[in-house]
């Protein structure tokens, strides 16, 4: 007899999101995601200036402003087809890899370490043999014996205090927990080094937007930084020297830390790679323009059929009609009139309210397919994509947590032999996250350079004046963000905004069965999950975590007072 | 030590902004002294750590749901403050009280917090506030600069013309 589990709300996410899974003899058999709550942006911009939807866009999320920023100015740029200066091409992609960054470190150390690092179990930890493993594997400067003690010796003063904070939410001791103590106390120390260092992404980010968590520099056709290399008030040599010496920090501490943590923790979790497989439809745009046009990017994009890198398409353009005219989004299982797919062009936001509905209607997330069939977005498919063709900073550093991770796992008696096909799984999207983070750095760093030598050579435009034709005009601002694609739709009449849908990476990932009643990346994700301790079900938050949910976008406000309490369920 | 006034919350949902919506008066309508920081922090969460950590006061304005009638305006203070998004009664628990947990971990919290607070009338999908809020907007502010004067920043009421100019700029 299957048991029904509910997890309601998922914490230690952004938005509300619920998870319902039927457990069959400890798997899970039938999976439902649902946001609970529901999505109104396009109300607000109808009518609304084209010029003015990024100010109110990037409102829609608190961890992702700056991206639903940029999709609306694309948006509109791509409706207007106007070209974007190059400084104005480079200081956003440093805006968009700074905060990817920091966006990949917060998920893994503060939103899903704890999934699998057990803290208490770190008290048990010799801090010697501890330093002396983080040693004999990187280089990263904070691994020394004094380092692990201190970090010790502060969490057993949490632990004495009754003060867990943002640790109380753990899973301490469930069984499913399996990292030895000197591996848990090196996770703990990166955790709170990584607290740190995540302020110098952000810093990166408002040098560059003037301002935070809002930026301020976008405008539809540029940036409004103005560059002078020898001027105080402005972007100038000092700054950008500043920016460098940023980038250069995070560098150490993603490389040597956080990848090399993935490698770590994943030799001894290595049946992950047995779960959460899924969908495994992978799309991806380019992104990172290198010239006006939008011809040319640092990050390729491209589509994978059935997890078969073989089938790998490439994407060039962000006019591909491939990629373009291949998105719809059905609305049959989600509380919205209407059950055939639509373009997002035409896409319509009505809502209409029923009770949860395991064969009906049950979430307020719409369903988007690719190419009438439900796509996986997100770190992995960028990371998959851009390994199949053949991008060559994701390939190393592919390469090197892949070796490390079987190096760790034959040291403690493991057999090795990982290979690629383990990235489609649980631990496959945590391990692809660290990857592109480390491919964020490589490319922050090439941006940079590209803006410096790009100023030196004379150029310091930074903005084109948009201007508006009468009648009715479309576009779509793509960007491939942390969570994966995002496309902003705009229909533009007389320069007012006519219609504006936004497709979200966790709309594409947390969206329910579409209009064939074929699960989403999610659900399909969940399938076949263990779940040892149905009260406990720290396994489903595994995979789902997995995903790095942030769906205060794909989803609003609904009910604050069912908010209250974390509700896990057993029925 | 300096004071930050943060106001928080998403200007999308009517009501849900009025945070944002106080500081935003609050800048319009006075000159902020040396020492004072105003900030709108939307409904961002780490990427505030740096302008909470170690302030010497943070006063932060929110929309509360304490399950009191709508209107209803809420002070808190010290201690008070974390214990109220502990128990996820604003609709922002996950930005801030992850934020307030892991500054306890940094050994950052701020000295001393103090939160002004008001039920919501509204959090339906608009950017202005509800009809019966703007009155509550106005107490807010008048809270927050009462709380400022007695803290012993000099807090000047711009004349309306510049105002208004800096309006139009």
């Amino acid at each position: 007899m299957a048991k029904r589990i509910v997890v309601d709300p998922v914490t230690r996410i952004e938005g509300h999101l619920r998870i319902d899974v039927e457990v069959d003899e400890g798997k899970v058999s039938k999976a439902w995601s649902s946001g609970q709550m529901w999505r109104g942006i396009e109300q607000i911009l109808e009518g609304r200036d084209p010029l003015d939807a990024w100010i109110f866009t990037q409102r829609i999320c608190g961890v992702c402003t700056t991206v639903h920023a940029l999709a609306s100015v694309r948006a509109v740029e791509n409706a207007l087809e106007m070209e974007v200066p190059v400084n104005a091409q480079h200081i956003r992609n440093m805006i968009i890899t700074a905060h990817g960054v920091h966006d990949h470190i917060v998920h893994f150390y503060h939103l899903s370490a704890l999934d699998w690092v057990d803290i208490v179990s770190a008290l048990k930890a010799d801090p010697k043999e501890a330093a002396k493993l983080a040693e004999s594997l990187s280089g990263w400067e904070l691994n020394g014996v004094h380092e692990m003690t201190r970090i010790q010796q502060k969490l057993q003063g949490f632990v004495n205090s009754g003060q867990l904070g943002v640790f109380a939410n753990g899973y301490w001791g469930h069984s499913a927990m399996k990292l030895p103590p000197e591996v848990n106390l090196i996770a703990a120390a990166h955790y709170i080094q990584a607290l740190e260092i995540q302020r110098d992404a952000n810093k990166i980010v408002t040098i560059l937007g003037g301002k935070t968590p809002h930026i301020q520099n976008l405008a539809v056709g540029g940036v409004t930084n103005s560059i002078n290399l020898d001027s105080q008030a402005v972007l100038n040599m000092e700054r950008l020297t500043y920016v460098k010496s940023l980038i250069e920090k995070l560098d150490s501490f993603v490389k040597n830390a956080y990848l090399v943590d993935l490698a770590v923790i994943g030799a001894f979790y290595t049946e992950w790679a047995g779960y959460g497989k899924g969908v495994t439809d992978y799309l991806c745009v380019p992104d990172l323009p290198l010239d006006s046009k939008g011809t040319k990017f640092a990050m390729p994009g491209g589509y994978i059929r059935n997890g078969d890198l073989s089938t790998f398409k490439p994407i060039n353009s962000y006019n591909d009609d491939f990629l373009k005219m291949g998105i719809a989004e059905s609305s049959k299982h989600s509380w919205y009139t209407g059950d055939e797919p639509l373009h997002p062009w035409d896409g319509k936001t009505i809502p209409s309210y029923d009770d949860f509905n395991d064969e009906g209607q049950y979430s307020w997330i719409k369903s988007p397919t690719f190419q009438g069939r439900p796509a996986q977005v997100g770190p992995l498919a960028n990371v998959l994509c851009m390994a199949a063709a053949g991008h060559e900073s994701t390939n190393k550093h592919l390469g090197f947590l892949v070796d490390t991770l079987n190096t760790v796992n034959k040291m403690v008696g493991g057999p090795g032999g990982v290979g690629i096909d383990a990235l489609h799984s649980t631990l496959g999207r945590h391990a692809a996250r660290a990857v592109r983070c480390a491919v964020m750095l490589d490319e922050l760093n090439v941006q940079w350079e590209m803006l410096v030598n790009n100023i030196a050579s004379g150029d310091t435009d930074t903005y084109n004046r948009p201007s508006f034709p009468k009648g009715e005009i479309r576009g779509v601002g793509f960007h491939e963000a942390p969570r994966g694609v995002l496309s902003h739709w705009v229909v533009i009449e007389d320069a007012k905004i006519k219609n504006y849908q936004c497709v979200v990476p966790s709309t594409w990932n947390a969206g329910p069965r579409n209009n064939e009643d074929v699960p989403g990346p999610y659900e399909a994700s969940l399938v076949g999950n263990p779940v040892v301790d149905e009260h406990n079900p720290l396994e489903v938050l595994r995979t789902v975590h997995s995903f790095d949910p942030c769906i205060a976008c794909a989803i609003h406000l609904f009910d604050t007072e069912n908010n209250e309490v974390v509700k896990v369920k057993a029925l | 030590m300096s004071v930050l006034v943060l106001g928080v919350g998403n200007i999308l949902l009517t009501d849900e902004g009025i945070g944002v919506r106080v500081v935003e008066q609050l800048e319009h309508r006075y000159a902020i002294p040396e020492g004072v920081e105003v900030m709108d922090g939307g409904t961002a969460g780490m990427e505030l750590l740096s302008s909470i950590a170690k302030r010497g006061h943070v006063i932060l304005i929110d929309a509360v749901n304490t399950g009191a009638e709508a209107g209803t305006v809420v002070t808190l203070v010290g201690e008070q403050v974390p214990a109220l998004f502990k128990t996820k009664i604003s609709p922002h628990q996950l930005g801030i009280s992850d934020l307030l947990g892991v500054l306890t971990i940094t050994g950052e919290m701020p000295d001393e917090m103090t939160l002004f607070g008001v039920v919501p009338y509204s959090l339906d999908t608009a950017v202005e506030l509800s009809e019966p809020m703007l009155p509550r907007l106005e107490q807010l502010l008048e809270l927050t600069v009462a709380e400022l004067r007695k803290q012993g920043y000099v807090m000047v009421e711009k004349s309306e013309t510049a105002a208004a100019i800096e309006q139009a700029c």
